[in-house]
């Protein structure tokens, strides 16, 4: 790790003074730039403490009925609040379902929005990649490409993003808000984070100084509260990150599908919302035979980035699953294993 | 500007000058003020070998910059027993074989601490499982420390009750 100076402002507009300065970096709960830091990747001068910021902890109701979480609440926080949970069941899930209770205790809202990928190669300093050093090449593409994107991708970057969290949230049209040197701003999370193209690989769209002070979810979104499940294939039972993983969340009228929210997650550099497979579901009833169509809508255009068109497959397969869950209702209590393929909840057969 | 932080750990209060900001939470705890109980595992939050509680909640002390953690109230194995007395999570373990080396128990024992503060997992030894998955144990002594949490856990409740009674 290198040096660097250390500074924890009192207050929002000098954080972002000290954080507009170049090589200046913001520090939440610091699993992932610690991480970073010790891996050579993240080389900060400065790192800006913003924990202690007043304000930014809150979760409220707005006088729109939306809901505003503070981006320094904790991930294990957001998760266990009752009338959170209540309402956005599939995002609770989520939360539970990445990382260990111990890193929820101290991931933020804004850093799990902030998280950068986790593509080995990214993490090695002595690989090239594009996303550490522009123009600098792409070491993943022709290696180890088992985590890697199957939409969205370009030659210039094949990682995907690895948050859980983001999946349900991009389902759900959150806003992220931000504040900057320029002023306040918010973008809706579903373009929060940006695909690469012919010569950029992409990444947040932050610009030098802004803090993610908040997150917002539509009063809307508490419609689908009744049949919503994030499902979450990995490579061990917990403590993994996905390898694919799909947000389902239906609201019903009747028998009837009056609309579906779906992201997938770990396929793109971002949480991918699936519009068409929506489309396809408003207004249909909910059958196998239907999800599995719609699943198909979902991965439409989708191709390997390498060794890696299992994950098309497995991406389907998650999805129609989580359709048939959320189909069947939202288990009265947290299951056991959150998000879980194993978990045999709500009768759902354990091969969809 | 010299840099330095205040700490409570155990009860104990300890004010530590730090050469540099790049100290975390467990080099602070094994090398400034002496308490190796606390273990080094990945140094990078993947195994939990380092798990403390800040504030009464468990975290990764690996991951934790020392100078964000000023004016913390830290507790690690060594805070639990009192005196002679073991803590009910540290007795369950040796009464449930709940390790073989060791190297991970100080961890596994203040993450199930916290688990058990949380109050969530109940008796369902799934739920604590995944309560403590954050913990990884290469001996794989893991039906004992399963077996261990949920004893603890019926302990401590019974010994509440017990005293909530008198
Ligand atoms: C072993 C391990 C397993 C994990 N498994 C999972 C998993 O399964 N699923 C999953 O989703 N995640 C997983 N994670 C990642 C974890 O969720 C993130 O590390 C965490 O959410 C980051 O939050 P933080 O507050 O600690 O961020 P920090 O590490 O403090 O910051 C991360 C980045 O965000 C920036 N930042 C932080 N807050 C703000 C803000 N308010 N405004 C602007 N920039 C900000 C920082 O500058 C930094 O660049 C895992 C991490 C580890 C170490
Ligand atoms: S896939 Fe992206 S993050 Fe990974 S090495 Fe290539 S450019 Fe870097
Ligand atoms: S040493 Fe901290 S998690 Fe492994
Ligand atoms: S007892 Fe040896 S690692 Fe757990």
């Amino acid at each position: 790790m290198n040096l660097f100076d250390y500074v924890r402002p009192a207050s929002l507009s000098e954080a972002i003074a000290a954080g507009s300065k170049p090589g200046a970096a913001y520090l939440a709960g610091g699993t992932n730039l610690l991480d970073l830091m010790k891996a050579g990747v993240a080389h900060p001068g400065k790192v800006v403490d913003i924990t202690r910021l007043p304000g930014l902890d809150r979760i409220e109701t707005l006088s729109d009925g939306s809901t505003r979480i503070g981006a320094m609440v904790r991930n294990s926080d957001l998760a266990r609040d009752p009338s959170f949970a209540a309402s956005f069941p599939a995002v609770a899930e989520a939360l539970l379902s990445g990382a260990s209770a111990q890193l929820r205790n101290a991931a933020t809202v804004g850093g799990n929005l902030m998280q950068r990928t986790r593509c080995p190669y990214f993490y090695d300093p002595n690989s090239a990649c594009n996303r550490r050093e522009s123009g600098a090449g792409c070491d993943a593409i022709g290696g180890e490409t088992h985590s890697h994107a199957v939409l969205g991708w370009t030659e210039t970057c094949i990682a995907t993003h690895p948050s859980d969290f983001c999946v349900p949230l991009a389902a759900l049209d959150a806003v992220v808000e931000m504040e900057g040197p320029d002023g306040t701003r918010d973008v809706p999370l579903a373009d929060f984070h940006m695909l690469p193209d012919e010569t950029s690989p992409g990444g947040a769209d932050l610009k030098p100084g802004e803090i993610i002070t908040a997150l917002r979810l539509p009063a809307e979104a508490a419609a689908f509260a009744g049949n919503s499940r994030y499902l979450k294939l990995r490579e061990r039972t917990s403590y993994a990150f996905a390898l694919v993983s799909a947000a389902a969340m239906l609201r019903m009228d009747g028998d009837t599908i009056a609309e579906a929210h779906i992201a997938l997650g770990a396929v793109a550099a971002k949480p991918w919302r699936a519009s068409a497979a929506e489309e396809l579901l408003n207004g249909a009833t909910p059958d196998a035979e239907t999800f599995a169509r719609a699943a198909e809508a979902a991965l439409d255009g989708a191709r390997p980035s390498g060794d890696n068109a299992h994950k098309i497959d497995l991406a389907k397969r998650v999805l129609t699953r989580a359709l048939t869950q959320a189909a069947a209702g939202t288990p009265d209590r947290m299951p056991a294993l959150p998000a879980s393929v194993f978990a045999s909840v709500n009768g759902a057969s354990a091969h969809a | 500007m010299p840099l330095s932080i205040s700490l409570t750990v155990n009860g104990d209060r300890h004010d530590v000058p730090l050469e540099d900001a790049r100290a975390t939470l467990l080099d602070v705890l094994r090398e400034r003020i002496g308490l190796t109980g606390t273990k080094k595992g990945c140094d990078r939050g993947q195994c939990g070998a380092c798990t403390v509680l800040v504030d009464g909640r468990r975290v990764n002390s690996c991951l934790s910059l020392a100078m964000s953690m000023d004016g913390a109230d830290v507790t690690t194995i060594e805070g639990l027993a009192q005196g002679e007395d073991l803590h009910p999570v540290q007795a369950a373990f040796i009464e449930h074989d709940g390790f073989q080396c060791g190297y991970c128990t100080p961890g596994q024992i203040m993450s199930a601490v916290g688990l058990i503060a949380e109050g969530e997992a109940g008796d369902d030894p799934e739920r604590i499982r995944e309560g403590m998955s954050g913990n990884l144990c290469r001996c794989a002594a893991y039906p004992g420390i399963t077996a261990a949490v949920i004893d603890a856990q019926r302990r401590m409740a019974e010994a509440e009750d017990e005293r909530k009674r008198a």
